[in-house]
């Protein structure tokens, strides 16, 4: 690593960061040579508050991100799973507003929480909120845009949708639960949801989607026609209900404009 | 570009760590707060609240931009994607001022979220030259590097830290922040002088102060370990540090960090106030050479 001479009677006392780094985040590693106290001694319990530190900061900023998960399982079990799940899944970018992306997939298997199946989908739902929070604004369409719009010419239009619009189908009712916990919502119930995710001005909002809103709604963010996405939704629920669907649309501001082509 | 009337530099006065739950407050009577510092890393999202307030904030305070995630102390190459997302809010921002820090968070793709220690040698000293050099030209601009707590030494050290931020400096031509509670702490984990460091310490390359406070703890010997924990108020012996480098320095920009049990903007406010004043020392005071 670094073939200079060093003036230590201990031999090379070079310390690199990956060394450093898997100290770090194992907590059963030695503490590298080479980091002393003042008198030039060992330094284990030093070494311990950036051992500390790092474990602390993620836990933290986990509890932040994801406050409804850390109601359900409690604060202090939260950032028990939190250290298991940061050495596994340390932040892969200084961006700590979108850490926790992996949580959905590692509460799939984590041991302490496998008999609270509805823990992924919740995750997922917080994760949603947060990229929602932090999308790009756009400012709604006026409603009464589409209304003006002969049937034709909303059939062959394309909606813009809002870059904090997403579809998000769950197995189990994370809305419900996620209402329960946040807003003193009903006791939830009910299995699988499909939620559309966006924001009103600057706060994220979650609404449950009619059966088939799920479909027309993802195709209208892949930039199908009105006419196209219509399609797709009916052709699985043939009793699809647009006009509820739109009205989730314009509620929660999630089209932003029309594209009509000539 | 955001369109700024004011002059957009950083006063000599004081200014806060910028937290969302002062924006109304703060807007509303800003006290003796004349500058603000944001942690960039918190503004790279595409947008909402966090850069609507940013953009309010900026119509009014200067800003100085304080990055924690470029891990300029990194033995691998800065991460390109993290440098064009920091030009893309320097350049819309156009703060005041930035800075970064003597340290590293990332290795091996994993960003460790904490100010990782250096040690002090011609290798490290290559390599943060090569990486500030790199941030200045991407930027466009000059950069602040601030100095690190220590909780322990590295054997293989051979430049002291005053030494070593000089050297940086000379070469790269960046400024300098003082962290005055870095130094403190430092100073009494590692048993030095901190008043010996100031007085090492290159003072006409400062551009801007940062004060915090620390909590105390022992390592296994028993021996005093401060942590760096900003949520307290400033301690008095980093006060009277602060003294010590006015006295020797004069008064430059002022920052007043508390990032962990952030207190109402009241108590904020008057940690701040208390900065202006030690700035502002009685005329006959007497200042040393």
């Amino acid at each position: 690593m670094n073939d200079s001479v060093t003036l230590s009677s201990t031999g090379d006392t070079t310390v690199t960061q990956t060394a450093f780094r898997k100290a770090l985040l194992d907590p059963q590693q030695r503490v590298p040579e080479g980091l002393t106290n003042p008198d030039g001694k060992q330094a284990d319990k030093r070494f311990s508050v950036y051992r500390n530190n790092v474990a602390h900061g993620l836990s933290e900023a986990m509890l932040t991100g994801f406050p409804v998960l850390a109601k359900l399982v409690g604060d202090d079990f939260f950032r028990e799973m939190a250290k298991v799940y940061l050495r596994i899944h340390p932040p892969a970018s200084p961006l700590m507003m979108h850490y926790g992306a992996a949580l959905p997939g590692f509460l799939e298997s984590f041991p302490g929480t496998l008999h609270l199946k509805y823990l992924p989908d919740v995750a997922r739902l917080e994760l949603a909120l947060r990229r929602a929070y932090h999308a790009a604004d756009a400012t709604p369409i006026d409603p009464t845009a589409l209304t003006q719009l002969d049937q034709a010419a909303l059939m062959r239009a394309r909606l813009k949708m809002s870059p904090a619009c997403e579809v998000l189908s769950t197995k189990w009712p994370a809305k419900a639960i996620w209402d329960f916990n946040m807003k003193d919502g009903p006791q939830p119930t009910g299995g699988a949801e499909d939620i559309l995710i966006s924001r009103v001005g600057f706060d994220p909002m979650a609404e449950r989607l009619p059966n088939g809103g799920a479909a027309f709604v993802r195709s209208l963010i892949k930039g199908r026609s009105f006419g196209t996405a219509l399609g797709l939704a009916t052709a699985d629920t043939p009793d699809f209900d647009l006009t509820a669907t739109l009205s989730v649309l314009i509620a929660t501001h999630a089209i932003t404009g029309i594209d009509k082509p000539d | 570009m955001l369109d700024i009337a004011h002059d957009n530099k950083l006063p000599n006065g004081a200014g806060v760590g910028y937290k969302s739950q002062h924006f109304n407050a703060l807007l509303d009577d800003p006290g003796t707060v004349c500058w603000l510092e944001i942690h960039a890393e918190n503004y790279m999202g595409d947008g909402g609240r966090p850069l609507a307030q940013l953009r309010h904030l900026a119509e009014r305070f200067p800003i100085s931009a304080h990055g924690v995630g470029l891990s300029i102390g990194g033995e691998t190459r800065l991460d390109p994607e993290h440098l064009a997302r920091l030009k893309t809010l320097i350049d819309w921002l156009n703060p005041a001022m930035f800075s970064e820090h003597l340290a590293w968070s990332t290795h091996d793709g994993a960003f460790l979220n904490d100010l990782l220690p250096l040690p002090y040698t011609s290798d490290t000293l290559t390599r943060i030259t090569t990486h500030i050099n790199e941030v200045q030209d991407h930027l466009g601009r000059k950069m602040l590097l601030e100095n690190p707590s220590s909780y322990l030494a590295f054997a293989e050290s051979t430049w002291s830290e005053p030494d070593f931020l000089r050297e940086v400096a000379r070469r790269t031509g960046c400024g300098l922040l003082l962290d005055v509670n870095n130094v403190f702490v430092s100073a009494t984990n590692l048993e030095f002088d901190p008043r010996a460091y100031i007085d090492a310490y290159p003072l006409d390359l400062v551009e801007e102060f940062h004060l915090a406070g620390h909590d105390e703890d022992a390592d296994e010997l028993g021996r005093k370990l401060l942590i760096d924990s900003h949520g307290k108020p400033v301690d008095e012996p980093v006060w009277a540090l602060f003294d010590h480098i006015i006295a020797r320095a004069g008064a430059r920009p002022a920052l007043v960090e508390w990032d962990n049990d952030v207190p109402e903007w009241d108590v904020l406010e008057a940690e701040a106030a208390r900065a202006t004043r030690h700035m502002k020392p009685a005329p006959a005071a007497v200042v040393s050479a």
